[in-house]
């Protein structure tokens, strides 16, 4: 374990390991995104949740519902 | 998780209710630092350009003044809009209303306090002299007490949501506020030099504390003034625009590209230093890299306009939103250019620097925020905005300012770079220091009279507010409109 250690205390070994796995984990969230016609439907359908939470209130100011009421 | 479950989810509890009001205050502060800090920046450029406005009084000399200026935009403006906004978009896309009570107050008023208590020591000389992070060691410890608070704040209101998906605008803010915790600590390790004392010197020396604070330094620009502000753009377009954002699937590889390439690229601020040279190209690199995922995000940003691109002609709120997005374009292009060796050697230790900041600075930033308060304010206050004319004229007033400020430092940056490697026929340099600083009097001076501009706009934008809400105090209000706090639908 001890030789683990010193291994992962010398910066050109670390390096090039921490490069290896960014790199990997990066290409498997981008194949993740980009495959599957059912992911592709299901993370698609998040970008309607700013718009779910509209309310009567929301589409129509309190000024304009004042002056409608006139 | 489908459409329809999606749509399931829509339905809150009946009794969640938002918290508006702390979000009006942060909304309010914000403009007030934006005077002020703003103020301050033209009047270091104006003393940049007409040296006798240091008047001889320390407390407003260029060199307080200077990051007086930073740190009330950046902190001050830009900090208070990110976490008002931040608040109200975790509210409205989680369905859930603020945890925390007390505790997002003293976020507030922390926060508010640390900005200005650290601007007066700065003007009577207490300074830790760490660029975008002159604040003494005490208002620091105030900082990290108001960021854990804020952490806790957004993290236990995402945990407390009935919308079960994360929207993608808070990732951006999670990232931004676990990095500025990180980025702040670190940096700020210091050891007092006594209790009772502001002064404190560096846990870290020489070129390691130089890397540290560009570490530091340029990631504010990546956490702070990028990803927070994407969070930002990620609502706040799409609810302008009326229509989704274009590919939900590209924000996220925006995310985790941006993610993973920011933290590598402060040491590009120390080209041809005493930086081992491999620390100097692998942040070269990794600026290069960052093009892609910055111009992806641009791109998803503006394509959200696809097939209602006349609304750039008749909502002048649009025409913020989506210059800001093209300026972020701009910026994110210049800056990888700049982070090459052999364009940094031209540039570095010029005005070009200045005025790339500032096309991200004003041309992003800034008006990614202004776009951002019109849509949000009237909704906060529930009502509409007292003049949309205004608005048109603040965005032109806005625009013009940027191009002035930018086209005149690539000016004096690009010439006195040039100037200070000129060689005559004999190898001496070709020019004296003074005739570089000569030489860039008249950019100085258009400089100035841009930030006049862009200040004038913020002004009108502060007038156009404050009629909107004494209008929106004045309308009659019913028993639920009237209520501070606003209940969701049902």
């Amino acid at each position: 374990m001890a030789e683990v250690w010193e291994w992962l205390s010398k910066m050109e070994n670390t390096k090039p390991l921490a490069l290896v796995i960014f790199f990997t984990t990066f290409v498997a969230i981008v194949l993740y995104v980009y495959s599957g016609k059912k992911r592709k439907r299901r993370l698609e359908s998040y970008k309607h949740i700013p718009f779910m939470d509209e309310d009567a209130d929301e589409r129509e100011p309190r000024s304009q519902r004042n002056n409608d009421d006139d | 998780m489908s459409t329809a479950s999606a749509s399931a989810a829509a339905n809150p509890a009946a009794d969640a209710v938002y918290n508006y009001g702390i979000i009006k205050r942060f909304t309010v502060m914000s403009l007030f630092w934006a005077i002020l800090g703003m103020s301050a920046g033209l009047m270091a450029a104006s003393q940049l350009a007409w040296p006798w406005l240091n008047m001889g009084i320390p407390e407003i000399t260029f060199g307080r003044i200077r990051p007086v200026h930073t740190s009330l935009v950046i902190f001050g403006f830009g900090g208070n809009a990110l976490l008002g906004t931040s608040y109200y978009i975790v509210q409205r896309t989680c369905r859930a209303p603020l945890w925390g009570g007390k505790l997002a107050e003293f976020t507030f008023w922390g926060w508010n306090v640390a900005v200005a208590v650290g601007v007066v020591l700065y003007m009577l000389g207490y300074t830790q002299a760490r660029e975008y992070a002159e604040f003494v060691w005490p208002v620091d410890l105030l900082i990290a007490a108001v960021w854990l608070a804020y952490l806790a704040v957004f993290a236990m209101t995402i945990r407390h949501r009935s919308q079960p998906h994360i929207y993608v605008a808070n990732w951006f803010y999670m990232a931004f506020i676990l990095a500025v915790l990180i980025l702040h600590v670190f940096n700020n390790l210091q050891m007092p030099v006594s209790l009772t004392g502001l002064e404190s010197y560096s846990l870290f020396a020489g070129a390691q504390d130089a890397m540290t604070q560009w570490w530091y330094g340029h990631n504010v620009v990546g956490f702070i003034l990028t990803a927070g502000f994407l969070g930002m753009m990620y609502y706040f377009v799409p609810k302008q625009a009326g229509r989704p954002v274009y590919s939900y699937r590209l924000s996220i590889v925006h995310f985790w590209a941006l993610s993973f390439l920011y933290m590598w690229v402060g040491a590009h601020h120390l080209h041809w230093t005493a930086l081992p040279d491999w620390t100097s190209t692998l942040a070269a690199t990794f600026s290069i890299l960052l093009l892609l995922p910055s111009w992806g995000g641009m791109i998803n940003g503006i394509m959200t306009l696809s097939g209602a691109w006349d609304k750039l002609r008749t909502d002048p709120i649009m025409m913020f939103l989506i210059t800001a997005l093209a300026f972020y374009g701009m910026s994110t292009f210049e800056g990888p250019l700049m982070s090459l060796k052999s364009v940094n050697a031209l540039s570095h230790y010029t005005d070009w620097t200045v005025g790339h900041v500032h096309s991200g600075a004003l041309g992003w930033v800034a008006m990614i925020t202004f776009g951002s308060f019109y849509h949000l304010i009237p909704k906060l206050w529930d009502t509409t905005i007292h003049s949309v004319r205004l608005i048109y004229v603040h965005f032109w007033l806005a625009t013009i300012g940027i191009v002035l400020y930018i086209a005149s430092m690539w000016v004096a940056g690009i010439g006195q770079g040039l100037m200070l490697r000129a060689f005559d026929e004999y190898g001496n340099l070709a020019y004296t220091f003074i005739e570089t600083v000569s030489f860039m009097h008249l950019p100085y001076v258009v400089r100035a009279v841009g930030g006049m501009f862009f200040l004038s706009g913020v002004l009108l934008m502060i007038y156009n507010v404050y009629m909107t809400i004494t209008a929106a105090k004045r309308q009659p209000r019913t028993a639920e409109s009237g209520m501070e706090a606003k209940p969701a639908s049902t």
